[in-house]
């Protein structure tokens, strides 16, 4: 039988992950995947929570805007990621100092 | 939950662990952008199972159908500049950083674990009607979004726009008229660095000329 529990132990382990990826790669698109990863995490948590308290829809609404942001997040960064590599000629984040010196 | 509710939830969450395991652990960028995809998918699969319909839906067409597009569309753009050369640089600093996310993660996990409250169930269609304002459904779910959300969901139109114009005003090179403007700007600065530099050694010359100090 699943349980909320179940859910909520993928849910975290999926945001581990993510998180995870996010501080050990050094390439910013992978980073910026791993902020999906995370936000998706996020999404299945709120909506695992709205499955045990049907009477309203609330975590099922939390879930559609967190994915409206994710989208207008990835956007932009994508766009910042094409503006660096136009700058600097390379999207990993250790080699992007130009602030440095 | 039935025997094949049980299922979908099991192949969806070892699906959605691996294939996210996958897009942290893989070099090439757009494998990376596969894994992600199959772990978007098998996320969709998940919401199924906790009845949220719409949002399934609307998981594969925003995030497999706009987000991973973008993404694909971004990394061939950049082309092969993107992989991540193979390197040990760091390598005790990103450990440590993953076993200590790692140890943060199972703590959550172990203390979610037990919550195991009582599920309350959704009562199917009269007469084998498809819609009926249920739970998760199109109907339902929309009256809700339109009637307790429709500040937030207005406020996101407004967010959305905003992104679109960002996204265009940072990923916009410069025109061939802004680059020449640019040039000319840089010209002008670097004579006048060199007439300045010129008046410079002029003067000395006549300090020296005079006898020096």
């Amino acid at each position: 039988m699943i349980q909320l529990g179940h859910y909520l132990v993928l849910s975290s382990l999926v945001f581990g992950i993510g998180a995870t990826g996010f501080l050990i790669r050094r390439n910013a698109l992978i980073q910026l995947m791993c902020i999906e990863l995370m936000l998706n995490a996020v999404n299945l948590m709120l909506v695992a929570f709205n499955r045990w308290n049907p009477e309203s829809h609330a975590g099922q609404r939390f879930a559609f805007f967190v994915i409206a942001v994710a989208a207008a997040e990835a956007a932009v960064g994508l766009a910042i990621v094409l503006g660096v590599f136009r700058l600097t000629k390379t999207v990993f984040t250790d080699q992007v100092n130009k602030l440095k010196h | 939950m039935s025997i094949a509710g049980n299922s979908l939830f099991l192949f969806c969450a070892v699906l959605a662990l691996i294939s996210a395991l996958g897009t942290i652990i893989v070099r090439s960028p757009i494998r990376a952008a596969m894994s992600l995809l199959t772990h978007i998918v098998a996320l969709s699969g998940l919401f199924l199972t906790l009845h949220a319909h719409l949002l399934a839906a609307l998981q594969l067409l925003v995030y497999a159908g706009a987000v991973v597009v973008l993404f694909v569309f971004v990394i061939m753009l950049l082309g092969p500049g993107v992989t991540d050369p193979p390197t040990s640089r760091g390598l005790v600093a990103r450990t440590v950083a993953a076993s200590l996310m790692g140890l943060l993660t199972l703590g959550l996990a172990s203390a979610l674990a037990p919550l195991k409250p009582e599920r309350a169930e959704i009562a199917a269609c009269a007469n084998g009607e498809p819609e009926c304002k249920q739970f998760g459904g199109v109907d339902g779910f929309s009256q809700d979004l339109y009637v307790a959300g429709a500040v937030p969901f207005e406020l996101i139109s407004i967010l959305l726009t905003v992104a679109i114009v960002g996204a265009i005003a940072v990923a916009r090179g410069r025109s061939a008229e802004e680059a020449r403007a640019a040039e000319r700007a840089k010209a002008e600065r670097a004579a006048a660095a060199a007439a300045l530099s010129k008046r410079e050694r002029e003067l000395s010359a006549e300090v020296v000329a005079s006898g020096g100090h």
